[in-house]
């Protein structure tokens, strides 16, 4: 069997001098997804925001409207229900009702008294106010230190610049991630922490690779121009990068279209970030190098450390 | 690199054996699983309750009610030992955490501050002006709630015994939380019912010097006090009010069994219950003392009647009536069965999964992997060819080796767990890109193909490892922050972070130098 060599191995794109191209697009794009935030606002889930979700599967296909109908007049507020992923299957989400934990089950019990019998309950998630703040407290938590901890590595790795272009290009990834939600309007819930969690992993190992190969180059040709330089190690890893994003991309689009409804948009998300994160690795965290004083000195700095191989092989 | 001593193919081979050993019994159904021998790998993964249907439920134990109810009691003995002791005394209160009295004269304050020193000798008490405070200590505090919940732990777990459900899973959570796992259950109404009652239950005399009516007027004599009676049930002159004495006769601790069965003379549901021999005797003094006077069942603060004591009672059993379902008699002799809770419970989150959807789920994810790792194999076979194949038949061990340690750990296997495998399907196989694109490099640099492959190894190892350490840094931290399900993803991302770098590294390279000294290849067909 022959091998398919998908990118050339002698390939030259020109990334780092469209650099500011790149960084005015994600400059917009961040902006922009600030902006959804705050506009169109998250629509959190009931883990945040406390509530009640329920999905049921009714015999034949869901009159949705007649559900409505039985649902709007009982006194629990907005109901939004939604048909899910099969006709006969209708989740219904029920807003956090005044009055503590306890009247979160009152809720759940008028819901099922009013939808009568005949349907099926397929799940049921009651989450009450106290512990819907705790988890987005712990949420928030853990991304602020996923990314802390990232960059303490990555600087015990490498030189301070790189943990600082890794993690402009990881906040860049997670707020776009979080901007698209607001866009879509897709639930923005426990799974969309690890989802973004996970994103932030995924991209910055994608800078990692990169990055190591900055790091040998930058031994290597000390008389280098630096732009000249990132962009070889750049297009030397294109292969890599692109062969390992399409990999993923391949098993996350099989848990998007056959994992089922529960996990849809927790792939999404995925696939969203294994795309922007590939993206932010190549066109961002490497040119951002370039304006943050990886001067001689840091070269000098690395160069102390001389292989004599790559020197034999320079020659 | 390109060296392989025969101990370290044999540890290669060793590793993958027990990984598969220990992920077979999932593909074998169930009871054959549980007739194999202890010595044997037999356990299956362990699935969450989204995937095989469950109910979820998270409970506060309010400490609170503890606390106030020990409070109360101090209250209580301090005041039976001023008046006993004929100190003047007023505001006699207690705050959420103390208990204050005031007495004016600073002779009786003196003595007073040497009884009360008798009435709980672990609690600070000090002396503001002419208050005497009675503070619980942090410790007295911690002391309460940790037995409280522990004793909530215990009576959860009789109540949910009582009710037939098969393997509850019932831990505590933090300080003063409960997490109650019952797999199977897809309409926990039941379960929650008899978690939302406390079931203290104690027999009081009905106060009949004073008038209800007067009660409920606000005038309620001291030593009295006024009850509702139980929906559907009236106490004397059809009041659905009754005033009793506040002295318990005797407590529901005494009881040794209670069952549900049906009155002798009109046939409705009662239950029947027995005393223990001080229950028994206490019992038995009180009904002989008050024949022809009613006496009131108290449950939870209502009451459930109030019969008129028709003859002593003497051998210890009696039975409730109450206006009773049989599913009414049922669930509370099985209260009373299992004991009273210390303290009310809240249901903070609850998440229950039907059969169906778990089901759905399951079914869904290993469709969704199959194809995912299909089409990744085909993919890398395409990209790589022959050394493409050898990666993914390191994608294949790699996916036994996760089962097989997730089994072995007995870690709850979710939904967002079956997505972190198929992402790790996804990214297992970077390691072997960033090797093979690195040897094909080295090739290009004109090195032999021994050369090249060593020198592809060990250039690529480093940066693996790098990245590989920044994604078990996510998936650390998703653990330890993470709750229920998001724990599942991270335990299964982790593992397979792990096996990955195992497979990708160690058992590619033992394919690739065994052929590579088998057939000496001139070039490389990378």
């Amino acid at each position: 069997m022959k091998p398919l060599n998908l990118i050339p191995a002698d390939i030259d794109l020109a990334f780092i001098p469209k650099r500011k191209l790149f960084f005015v697009f994600s400059f917009i794009l961040v902006i922009a997804s600030i902006g959804m935030v705050f506009t169109k606002g998250l629509n959190f889930g009931i883990d945040f925001k406390g509530g009640i979700l329920i999905e049921v599967r009714t015999p034949e296909a869901a009159d949705i409207g007649k559900m409505r109908g039985q649902l709007n007049n009982i006194g629990l507020g907005e109901v939004s229900l939604q048909e899910f992923g099969e006709p006969t299957d209708v989740l219904i989400r029920i807003p956090r009702q005044d009055g503590g934990e306890k009247a979160q089950q009152e809720a759940v019990n008028t819901v099922k008294a009013a939808l009568g019998e005949g349907v099926t309950y397929r799940r049921t998630e009651v989450v009450g106010p106290q512990v819907s703040q705790e988890l987005l407290r712990d949420g928030l938590m853990a991304v602020s230190l996923a990314i802390l901890a990232i960059l303490v590595y990555i600087w015990f790795r490498f030189e301070w610049q790189f943990g600082v272009g890794a993690v402009c290009a990881l906040v860049h990834d997670v707020v776009t991630t979080i901007g698209i939600f607001a866009l879509l309007g897709f639930e923005f819930n426990l799974s969309t922490v690890a989802a973004v969690l996970t994103i932030a992993g995924y991209s910055i190992n994608d800078t990692v690779v990169v990055y190591d190969r900055v790091r040998e180059k930058l031994r290597k040709y000390k008389k280098m121009d630096l732009p000249d330089l990132l962009n070889l190690a750049i297009n030397r890893t294109l292969s890599r990068t692109v062969i390992t994003s399409l990999t993923t991309l391949l098993a996350l689009l099989a848990l998007f279209f056959l994992g089922g409804e529960v996990i849809r948009d927790f792939s999404f998300a995925m696939i969203w970030g294994v795309i922007i994160g590939t993206y932010s690795s190549i066109c961002l965290a490497v040119p951002l190098l370039i304006y943050f004083g990886l001067d001689d000195r840091a070269r000098g700095g690395i160069a102390g450390d001389d292989d004599p191989e790559i020197i034999e092989e320079a020659q | 690199m390109v060296n392989f001593p025969t101990w370290k193919k044999v540890l290669v081979a060793l590793i993958c054996f027990i990984g598969l050993a220990f992920a077979a019994p999932n593909f074998a159904p169930k009871d054959v699983t549980e007739q194999l021998p202890s010595w044997l790998p037999n356990q299956q993964v362990n699935l969450g309750l989204d995937l095989r249907g469950g109910s979820h439920l998270l409970l506060e134990v309010e400490v609170q009610a503890v606390i106030d109810e020990y409070l109360e009691a101090l209250v209580g003995s301090a005041r039976d030992e001023l008046r006993s002791e004929r100190i003047r005394y007023r505001s006699l209160s207690k705050t959420e955490t103390s208990v204050g009295v005031t007495i004016p004269d600073a002779v009786d304050r003196e003595k007073a501050l040497e009884l009360l020193r008798g009435v709980d000798a672990g609690a600070e008490i000090s002396v503001e002006g002419d208050r005497i405070i009675i503070e619980m200590t942090e410790a007295q505090k911690i002391e309460r709630r940790v037995s409280a919940v522990q004793q909530s732990i215990e009576i959860i777990r009789r109540r949910i015994d009582e009710t037939g459900v098969r393997e509850p899973t019932i831990q505590r959570q933090g300080d003063d939380r409960i997490i109650v796992q019952l797999p199977g259950i897809d309409d926990p109404e039941r379960v929650k019912d008899l978690l939302g009652q406390t079931a203290k239950m104690s027999f009081h005399l009905v106060d009949i010097q004073n008038s209800v009516e007067e009660a409920l007027a606000g005038r309620v004599p001291p030593g009295s006090m006024l009850l509702p009676m139980i929906e559907g049930a009236s106490g004397p002159g059809n009041l659905n009010a009754i005033l009793v004495k506040k002295r318990v006769a005797v407590s529901g601790e005494n009881l040794v069994d209670a069952q549900p069965s049906f009155d002798g003379r009109d046939n409705q549901p009662v239950v029947s219950f027995r005393f223990d021999t001080l229950g028994a005797k206490k019992f038995g003094k009180i009904t002989t003392d008050n024949v022809r006077r009613p006496f009131a069942i108290v449950l939870d603060g209502q009451v459930l009647s109030a019969p008129v004591i028709q003859e002593p009672i003497l051998g210890g059993a009696g039975q409730i009536s109450g206006n009773f379902s049989v599913q009414n008699t049922q669930d509370l002799s099985l209260l009373l069965r299992a004991g009273a809770l210390p303290a009310p419970l809240t249901i903070l989150e609850e998440r229950t999964v039907g059969p169906g959807l778990g089901a759905d789920s399951i079914a869904a994810g290993e469709i969704a992997c199959l194809v995912g790792l299909i089409a990744v194999i085909i993919f890398m076979a395409i990209a790589y060819g022959r050394f493409g194949i050898y990666a993914d038949l390191a994608l294949m061990a790699n996916i036994f080796l996760i089962l097989g340690m997730l089994s072995m750990l007995q870690a709850t296997l979710t939904l967002p767990g079956i997505a972190g495998i198929v992402l790790t399907i996804g990214m297992a196989v970077d390691a072997n890109v960033l090797i093979f694109e690195r040897i094909r490099e080295e090739v290009r640099l004109g090195r032999n193909p021994i050369a090249a492959v060593d020198a592809g190894y060990s250039r690529a190892l480093t940066t693996i490892i790098d990245s590989n350490l920044t994604t078990l840094i996510a998936a650390i931290l998703l653990f330890s922050f993470g709750s229920g399900p998001i724990k599942g993803f991270s335990v299964t991302l982790a593992i397979g972070i792990v096996t990955s770098m195992f497979t990708a590294i160690m058992l590619t390279r033992l394919f690739v130098v065994t052929w590579l000294r088998a057939k000496r290849p001139d070039t490389l067909p990378l």
